[in-house]
């Protein structure tokens, strides 16, 4: 049967389809939408109790102190008692030459033992695993097997042993102030180096082969097809990682702890986190705490922005 | 399910979520202070950890003697790993409002306490009604726990230090166990004789780390007749001839005779671990310190004795003394605090019950003779009654601690603000201790700056 129409019943028609159609579109668009949501719900929660709110409250707690269970605003009071702590300072030079350390020993080491690995045609897999291993290790575990064997001060500690075998001088480790510094790093870099050679290894094996033969056929040797081949490809995940190990390492804080059972000798091991673990947990004093928190986030956030700004317009 | 309705099922979700959470975060409710059938209930800490067998067996055996006595209370215990010993977890608890309703404290804590908002004044609630032997526990003891005039807190323990000394190293050396360094010269030569027997143990062994290296300097110093602070609290009163006088004897041990072991920065744990395995031959500590060489460190009570702490001419002038106790929550029901109360009288202030509870100790060849803790005032018929229980069951030869015990010398109290001024002050010790070239005048110096500052900066 014929259906008779109404002029401009259609157009009408096709409109309200059109409309249907695209409110169609947004409910479909709102669920999909809603259920990434949802499944994100979780982490955004957990993210929100225990990484937002802790920040917001030892920002507002920078500001305030608690005397017989009263809160008071006392504005920048804190900052200025801990800006004027006598380890203030010292922590915060001990803090950047762990993360210069860091960057020479710990950032530099394990691009090169990538390289190295990537370039073995044998035991490549066992390699991979012996390097990973350290990262397996539960951190105070590894600190402990440095602490007790490889710094012990006298001749039988391990890497005194292997000086003395060489007939070079000993050292006292983590009861020296000039060793002290070094000594952890050597640690650190130890503890964490197999996540980022394995970083290193993925994107190393997404250079294209075509560039490492053309560098050959011109005749560039290893280094050359380092700095000319690999570095360029892989500059992007070296600048992140840069970034990363700047970050991480400025907050430096295990350690000290269990390497020197603290400060150290005479300072020598004092970091910024350290300091805050100090003021909060063995002097009482958490609004302090809180103050050098405050203080090492803009610091960081600072260091971030500008390095995001240079890379970004550098790329 | 429609755009709005997934609108509201999110709305749900995360009032849920959150609910939930601040739920698990919120302190806890008041109902929670009786149980169903009508008991009150406290919850109480520093239970013994889960590896010492045998004094969790004890202590659960005092709660159910203690519950049967007292069927109207329900003790829940709290085992809280080393926060009797480890002040950065007591701060944790103490600022998370996660302590339990009778939580342990240092002595030194009350400020800190009273600060944080969470003590309860008991003032009226301690009696003789609550606690029998109350009006015997040593007042200095008790002056500890209050402020302004009120009380916040019981004493269980009070600890002075003496000369720890390990009784097979001495005779190793040809020294003689019985007659132990009385002076700060004698120490020194002893510990040089007892070095030579063998490399690989410490003459002496000192603290240099974890505030414990403040801690020692301060006993030492109070050995030599000085003090931290000045009287009135507003200076450091440290770098003069009696500062001076400690870290020199400590250097000269250390490079001179070369008789303290090379591995320094030692904190609390170290020394003990080191000393139980027989390779410290003397150390400052408190007589306990015996105790928990052989029930933490697997060491022996018979290797070990107690001399008076020695002073730099004749014995010290004066020893630190220190202590701990129980706090009382803010918020807690009257039941709860009498209940309190009286389970620190039953395990902690009646002789022949809980650690006064001496028969049980010594089959179990858990130290009975120990002169510590002294909580009783000397002559009060409940110092007596301790004496002479302790005396009929003691099961560690009496002569490890009688020197000491014979001869009590004046007990002087931590500083104000002692874990700070002992941060600082571990900074001088690990210098004389590390660094054969440390000038004790520039360390002195610094640490008084230091200190003085931290003074300024707290007034």
């Amino acid at each position: 049967m014929a259906t008779i129409t109404a002029p401009g019943t259609t157009e009408k028609l096709s409109r309200s389809t059109t409309a249907s159609r695209a409110s169609a579109r947004r409910g479909r668009k709102v669920r999909d939408n809603l259920t990434g949501h949802l499944f994100l719900l979780g982490a955004v929660l957990c993210f929100a109790l225990f990484t937002w709110y802790p920040m917001i409250r030892g920002i507002i707690m920078s500001f305030q102190k608690t005397k017989r269970g009263v809160t008071t605003w006392v504005g920048l009071d804190n900052y200025t008692r801990i800006v004027a702590d006598p380890s203030f300072w010292p922590a915060w030079r001990n803090t950047v030459y762990f993360t210069l350390l860091a960057l020479i020993i710990g950032y530099a080491v394990p691009f090169f033992v990538a390289i190295l690995l990537n370039e073995l045609r044998h035991a490549k897999g066992y390699l991979r695993v012996l390097v990973y291993l350290p990262v397996m290790l539960p951190p105070a575990s590894a600190l402990f097997l440095f602490k007790f064997y490889a710094y012990d001060p006298s001749d039988a500690g391990l890497f005194n042993a292997v000086l003395k075998a060489l007939h070079l001088p000993t050292s006292q480790w983590m009861q020296s102030p000039t060793a002290t510094m070094p000594a952890m790093v050597i640690a650190s870099t130890w503890m964490n180096m197999g996540g980022a050679v394995l970083i290193y290894l993925a994107s190393l094996q997404n250079i294209p082969g075509e560039l490492y033969e053309a560098a050959e056929l011109d005749g560039a040797g290893l280094w050359r097809r380092i700095w000319n081949v690999t570095i360029p490809q892989t500059k992007l995940i070296l600048g992140l990682l840069a970034m990363m190990q700047i970050v991480a390492t400025m907050q430096v804080f295990i350690e000290p702890l269990i390497l020197a059972n603290g400060a150290g000798t005479q300072d020598s091991a004092t970091t910024v986190a350290y300091l805050i673990y100090q003021h909060g947990f063995y002097q009482n004093d958490l609004n302090g705490a809180a103050a050098l928190g405050v203080i090492t986030l803009v610091a960081l956030a600072a260091f971030s922005a500008v390095y995001l700004r240079l890379t970004t317009k550098n790329d | 399910m429609s755009a709005p309705q997934y609108r509201k099922a999110v709305a749900f979700a995360l009032a849920a979520g959150l609910g939930l959470g601040l739920a698990a975060c919120s302190t806890k409710s008041n109902d929670e202070s009786t149980s169903a059938d009508g008991k009150t209930i406290i919850t109480v800490d520093c239970m013994p950890v889960g590896t010492e067998k045998e004094l969790v067996a004890n202590w659960n055996a005092d709660v159910a003697a203690f519950e049967k006595a007292n069927p109207d209370v329900q003790i829940k215990s709290v085992s809280v790993g080393t926060q009797c010993n480890n002040p950065p977890d007591f701060t944790a608890r103490l600022a998370g409002g996660t302590t339990t309703d009778i939580f342990y404290g240092y002595m030194t804590d009350l400020q800190q306490v009273l600060d944080s908002g969470q003590a309860m004044d008991i003032t009226s609630y301690v009696t003789k009604d609550t606690i029998a032997t109350w009006d015997d526990v040593d007042k200095s003891l008790k002056d500890v726990f209050s402020d302004g005039g009120k009380i916040y807190g019981v004493p269980i323990k009070n600890y002075s230090m003496g000369l720890v000394y390990n009784k097979v190293l001495f005779q190793k050396a040809g020294l003689d166990p019985a007659n132990p360094p009385k002076t700060w010269p004698e120490v020194r030569a002893a510990a040089k004789k007892i070095a030579a027997t063998d490399k690989s143990v410490a003459g002496y062994a000192e603290y240099s780390a974890g505030n414990t290296g403040g801690w020692h300097f301060t006993a030492e110093i109070y050995s030599q007749g000085g003090q931290v602070l000045t009287e009135d609290g507003k200076k450091a009163d440290f770098n003069n001839a009696q500062g001076k006088q400690v870290l020199q004897n400590l250097k000269d041990m250390r490079y001179t005779d070369n008789s303290m072991g090379s591995r320094q920065l030692l904190q609390w744990g170290d020394l003990l671990t080191n000393a139980a395995a027989g390779k410290v031959g003397m150390f400052v500590g408190a007589p306990d310190t015996t105790q928990q060489i052989v029930s933490q460190f697997k060491g022996k009570y018979e290797d070990w004795a107690v001399a008076p702490l020695p002073g730099q001419d004749g014995l010290a002038k004066a020893t630190l003394g220190g202590g701990d106790g129980y706090f009382f929550k803010k918020g807690l029901t009257d039941a709860q605090v009498k209940a309190g109360l009286k389970w620190i009288a039953f395990e902690k202030l009646t002789v022949g019950k809980g650690q006064f509870d001496y028969p049980r100790a010594k089959p179990q060849n858990y130290p009975v003779g120990l002169p510590q803790p002294l909580l009783f005032t000397k002559d009060s018929p409940t110092a007596k009654a301790e004496y002479d229980l302790r005396k009929a069951n003691a099961n560690v030869d009496p002569t490890i601690y009688s020197l000491f015990e014979n001869q009590q010398l004046p007990i002087k109290g931590e500083p104000a603000n002692a874990q700070a001024i002992y941060a600082v002050l571990d900074s001088a010790m690990s210098g004389v201790l590390t660094d054969p070239n440390a000038n004790i005048d520039a360390l002195l110096k610094t640490a008084e700056d230091k200190v003085n500052q931290l003074i300024t900066a707290g007034s």
